[in-house]
């Protein structure tokens, strides 16, 4: 019973702000002339097709990753909005890797793999010596690092340094990879879906029992609720939000990886940006929880996939973007109202502990 | 005599809690009245009621002999009754002036603030109480105490003739604290009636006229301070017999637990904050350290725990020399931890009570095993801690910060308590902690002494010291000046000591 009103409350939060949503945009449609409900439908039917889905999935993987990176920033009242450049820049360095060395597949992936997670903390753990040892905001010091890993990039992509014209296009990248150093994809519902997705699920299991089970998880929880608190009880609570800043730069080197591995087996400035913000956002949404950040990866997913559609038939795509804006919003307010009910809750039966019931015979008859 | 305030038959239920039942409380004009009872006693919820923010189910209140009800703070305010909060509300970036006609500006023509008529009424308010305030200060520049005659002079401004002061002391320092008295009695000299919210009955004694006891939610004694004494109080707020502390029977052992040799420390600007400091605890013993706050009593703890490393002399805590030790391995090795700014350094506010109960205690057994923490033995160890200290909460899921004070004091003795430490530094273990828990936590550190541990008993309140202490070590401007022996010193004698005089 306890049990079934605590996951009550765990979903009424989101819960509200879909609906929130909903209305709201219902509204907007409606002042543009356009029928919300046929609007809806469009979006419901289009994200839903089979071909579609399996692009969603692709999607809501790096979508995914992005957002555990940030989760676990947030674990640490970290900012990491260096997501966007300690991505691309581990994608970029591991696909030359990838591309300089041709080992047996049980070697060549992994490596591909394990340099984009030490190159994406690597980068990151600049930004988190700077906060640690000189105090400089994170928030600062990462966008900086996004602008400077942009440049890097292209300076290193140009032809006779680490990168190469492309074939059919004038796009610059990187040397392909070759076969040893590919993942296969499963063909389902007529696409072809990365088994990336399988690492990405590993790694969400891994943050959660890392972060709820292990000494390591407690010491890093307990720095982010409290620094001056973990650092009395004998943690060492510099270093730690020092690791915190590179795991999370090391999860985001994970991010875009199967697009890497499974399809595109090279690097170019094809690849997007703009990932930091998405992660971020997701991990508010899935309150830092890794099946919560799933199924909002999932729904930014599928409403992109879908938002294409709209422009076809009359209705601007950017509804889909302000959806997006109004859900974020609305779950953080709704946590928020959902959080205060429930400390006024326990803060009463706390009152009821501290001061115990008057027996009746004191009280008198009163009922 | 007029009447001030008179309470009748006031009654507050929440659900499933009687928060106030048949309180009754009269209060004559002018007077200073006290109200004193332990946390949970029913004193907030009372004030609440009276200041509009709490609607009573039951009961009559009048106001100056007139039957009125309070349905908000501004009814209140409009009956001339002031709340000043415990945590003062001010703009730092604003000056005193502004700070006080916010909320209840003055104005010219409706449209502007009229400040020179803002300035004079509150000139007038300052001369005619003796506040001693200047309208032009930033509040950014003032002092605590200062800050706080700024609370009461904006009341006043609002036209107060009665004032809320709930725990007033609570942040001042004794110098400051009688300056507030001597403002409190100009105050009421001049007609105004106080309500003074409290716990420490020596400044209650001090200062009221008159004074209700509270206890469960209902008043259980009217009485005036010359016809009654301390322990009478306490007894009649906890509902029984004062508890006092065993008195000590078992002599400190051999063994030391730390052992601190001229050792100096300098912060980061390479000031000198510790000099030639030579201190050493036994096993069995403990050592009150005596001082006024800021002497070099927190620093001294850094140094010890090994968070501070000395730059010359050495420190052995634990037979772990802290040169070549951290802070975890110190702590794993026996040291406990009750930190004097329980919430920021003690507890993780946002979490469970029994995820508070491993902070500390991390990487040692029963709270963790290799890499993994156990979680079945911190719910199973926190239930111990609630039971044996009696900490006052509905279970172990409880958020830190939904407890009191008091509650979560205890909860941390108990916790630093656990596996028996070597050594235990307790830093104002009761400050702002009710009679009831004060008594379970000098009890809880007699017993620890009496296992062995040996104790460093950080502390402002010289009674404590008097009454726990094997030895009682003197901390001025960075050193240890003296060491005393309570059985054979006044308090006299160890307050000219703090002040670093050398008693003969």
């Amino acid at each position: 019973m306890k049990r079934v009103n605590k996951f009550l409350w765990a979903i009424a939060a989101p819960l509200a702000a879909v609906i929130f949503t909903l209305i709201f945009v219902s509204i907007i449609l409606l002042i543009k002339g356009a029928n919300p409900l046929s609007t809806f439908q469009l979006i419901a039917s289009y994200g839903s097709q089979p071909e579609n889905v399996v692009a969603e999935l692709n999607q809501t993987v790096a979508y995914y990753l992005a957002g555990v990176a940030a989760a676990i920033g947030f674990r640490m009242l970290l900012f990491n909005i260096g997501i966007d450049g300690q991505y691309r820049l581990a994608i970029f360095i591991a696909a030359v890797v990838g591309g300089a060395t041709n080992l047996p597949a049980f070697l060549e992936v992994p490596l591909i793999i394990i340099t984009g997670v030490v190159v994406g903390a690597l980068w990151a753990s600049i930004a988190g010596y700077l906060k640690v040892k000189r105090n400089i905001s994170e928030v600062i010091s990462n966008i900086m690092l996004n602008t400077i890993a942009s440049g890097l990039i292209i300076y290193m992509l140009q032809p006779g340094r680490l990168g190469l014209k492309g074939v059919n296009s004038d796009n610059l990248a990187t040397p392909m990879i070759p076969k040893s150093g590919w993942m296969p994809s499963f063909k389902i519902m007529g696409g072809e879906l990365y088994s990336f997705a399988f690492v990405a699920i590993a790694v969400g299991v891994i943050y959660w029992i890392v972060l709820n089970k292990s000494v390591f998880g407690f010491n890093l929880r307990a720095t982010g609720m409290s620094f001056r608190a973990a650092r009395a009880s004998g943690v060492n609570a510099p270093r730690m939000v020092f690791i915190t800043m590179a795991l999370s730069g090391a999860i985001a080197g994970l991010t875009g990886m199967g697009e890497l591995l499974s399809h595109t087996h090279t690097y170019s400035l094809a690849f997007p940006t703009g990932y930091a913000l998405t992660g971020l956002a997701l991990a508010l949404l899935g309150r830092s929880n890794p099946i919560g950040i799933a199924i909002a990866a999932f729904f930014w997913a599928f409403l992109e996939q879908a938002a294409p559609a709209l422009d076809l038939n009359g209705v601007p795509k950017e509804i889909v973007m302000m959806m997006q804006g109004t859900i974020i919003l609305a779950t953080v307010t709704s946590y928020e109202i959902v959080k205060r009910i429930t400390r006024r809750q326990q803060q009463r039966l706390v009152g009821a502990a501290e001061a115990p019931r008057v027996d009746a015979e004191a009280k008198g008859v009163k009922s | 005599m007029s009447v001030a305030i008179e309470l009748k038959g006031i009654e507050k239920n929440y659900p499933g809690v009687v928060a106030n039942h048949d309180v009754e409380i009269t209060i004559a004009k002018g007077n200073i009245h006290a109200i004193i009872g332990e946390n949970g006693a029913g004193k907030s919820t009372l004030m609440k009621i009276l200041y509009g923010m709490v609607k009573p189910d039951a009961g009559t209140i009048a106001i100056f002999e007139s039957p009125v009800t309070i349905k908000s703070p501004q009814d209140a305010i409009g009956l001339g009754i002031g709340m000043v909060h415990q945590h003062f509300m001010l703009a730092d970036n604003a000056t005193v002036l502004e700070n006080i006609v916010l909320g209840s500006e003055p104005m010219k023509a409706k449209v502007v603030v009229d400040y020179a008529k803002a300035r004079e009424n509150l000139l007038n308010i300052i001369q005619t109480y003796g506040l001693d305030i200047n309208p032009d200060d930033l509040v950014a520049d003032l002092g605590v105490g200062v800050r706080q005659r700024v609370e009461i002079a904006k009341v006043l401004f609002r036209g107060a003739k009665i004032l809320i002061l709930d725990e007033p002391t609570a942040v001042l320092v004794p110098q400051e604290v009688d300056d507030l008295f001597k403002n409190l009695k100009g105050l009421t000299q001049n007609g105004l009636t106080i309500i003074f919210i409290s716990h420490k009955l020596d400044e209650v004694m001090a200062i009221a006229d008159s004074i209700t006891v509270m206890r469960h939610g209902t008043t259980v004694a009217n009485l005036v301070p010359a016809k009654t004494n301390k322990k009478e109080l306490a007894e009649y707020m906890i509902g029984g017999e004062l508890p006092s502390p065993r008195p000590a029977t078992t002599k400190p052992r051999e063994e030391k637990v730390l052992v601190v040799t001229n050792a100096s420390a300098n912060d980061r600007t390479g000031r000198e904050i510790l000099h030639g400091i030579n201190l050493e605890i036994h096993a069995g013993e403990i050592l009150g350290l005596a001082g006024v706050e800021g002497n070099g009593q927190s620093e001294l703890i850094e140094l010890i725990m090994g968070l501070v490393k000395p730059d010359s002399g050495s420190v052995v805590t634990v037979g772990l020399d802290t040169h070549d030790s951290t802070l975890r391995e110190i702590r794993d090795h026996g040291v406990g931890y009750i930190p004097q700014d329980r919430q920021r350094d003690g507890l993780m506010m946002a979490a469970p009570l029994w995820e508070n109960r491993i902070l500390g205690h991390q990487q040692t057994k029963p709270m963790s095993n290799g890499i993994w923490i156990d979680k079945g033995a911190a719910k199973k160890d926190s239930e111990r801690i609630i039971e044996e200290f009696d900490v006052r909460t509905p279970s172990n899921a409880v958020l830190a910060n939904a407890l009191s004070g008091g509650n979560q004091q205890k909860f941390i003795v108990g916790r630093e308590m656990s596996g028996d430490p070597k050594m235990l530094i307790a830093a104002q273990p009761t400050r702002g902690v009710d009679v009831g828990a004060q008594a379970i936590i000098w009890d809880h550190l007699i017993e620890a002494r009496l296992k062995g541990t040996g104790v460093l008993l950080v502390s402002a309140d010289l009674d404590e010291l008097f009454k726990l202490s094997d030895r009682i070590a003197v901390i001025f401007r960075g050193t240890i000046v003296d060491y005393l022996d309570p059985r054979k010193t006044t308090p006299e004698q160890l307050g000219l000591a703090m002040t670093g005089e050398k008693i003969a």
